[in-house]
């Protein structure tokens, strides 16, 4: 089977997001009020090949320790959908 | 050309090679040797620096795909057994994406690139590179990093402090080490660490760019002096 990948890669929870405040006091700046924790991510999208859903989750997971994700600040969580191409 | 031959890792995007290069060749005794990041053995040389630049374009996070270059199982086994290791700038990046030192270095907190001169401050004279300087010494090294704010949990960075492995950190004229001689919202301060054993360390400051007065500092040079010893 194919599937369609989505990963998402977030700051983890406490880690100052600098670009995420200074889009906080844009939106303000713009009138948009009461909008707080503004938290800028990464959304890496790709198809992968195997052999059923579990198996590409356990190499998706992987693929975001080594390399799409640094643990040490950053968390991530994936979505996979069977592709409809 | 003799003289103790020191590897200058070379990734797609590196740009502070030449800068090493010469740093490495000014003292007496060593001798540069480039190393291609494709390579997958260190032609004998028996010390390491990995220069600043942009590797890979900085693509996904600083250091992140150079992490996994063929030369980086090489450079991780020297490490390993010892052998002197110095990530400048984008080299640290690279040095803890590769899990040689802990933390992570991410974007400054005021969200601009810094490039300036900056007051270092020596905390620990326990490593190769930072041995020919008193504890507490004043040293100035340029910064010129948009990604050098150094984040670790309190539990690390309680270590670092606890074992004398933050090697140098961010002060003013006078020394002081507090938020307004920070230039990039780094923890504690931190500058540059060590591994536990004392002969990996990584910065952000360039002793590369601090081997002339002419260029307003020489304080660079017991970096690469210390280096030399530790390969010979």
């Amino acid at each position: 089977m194919t599937a369609r990948v989505e990963v998402f890669v977030q700051l983890k929870d406490g880690m100052l997001d600098p670009q995420g405040k200074t889009l906080e006091h844009a939106l303000e700046a713009l009138g948009y009020a009461g909008v707080e924790d503004v938290r800028v991510g990464k959304w890496i999208t790709f198809a992968v090949d195997g052999d059923s859903h579990e198996e590409i989750g356990r190499r998706v997971d992987e693929m975001c320790r080594r390399l799409l994700a640094n643990t040490v600040i950053e968390r991530y969580s994936y979505e996979l959908a069977e592709d409809g191409r | 050309m003799s003289g103790v031959p020191i590897g200058i890792v070379r990734f797609p995007g590196t740009n502070c090679d030449q800068d090493v290069f010469d740093a490495v060749a000014a003292i007496d005794g060593a001798r540069p040797v480039w190393l291609w990041h494709k390579e997958t053995e260190l032609a004998g040389v028996r010390g390491l620096v990995l220069a600043g630049g942009f590797a890979y374009g900085d693509y996904l996070r600083a250091g992140a795909i150079a992490r996994f270059s063929p030369i980086m199982e090489r450079v991780i086994a020297f490490a390993r057994s010892g052998g002197p290791v110095l990530g400048i700038c984008n080299g640290f990046q690279i040095l803890t994406e590769a899990g040689l030192l802990p933390g992570a270095l991410m974007r400054n907190a005021g969200l601009r690139f810094v490039c300036r001169e900056q007051w270092l401050r020596v905390d620990s004279t326990a490593t190769p590179f930072s041995r020919h300087f008193r504890e507490g010494q004043l040293v100035r090294f340029p910064v010129a990093h948009g990604e050098g704010n150094y984040v670790a949990d309190d539990a690390t960075l309680d270590r670092l402090e606890g074992d004398g492995r933050v090697v140098f950190r961010y002060a003013d004229s006078t020394g002081e080490t507090g938020p307004l001689a920070n230039p990039n919202g780094s923890a504690r301060n931190i500058a540059g660490i060590a591994d536990e054993r004392g002969n990996v360390v990584g910065l952000m400051p360039h002793p590369d760019r601090a081997m002339s007065l002419l260029v307003g500092s020489e304080d660079g040079r017991g970096v690469f002096r210390g280096l030399l010893e530790a390969a010979a």
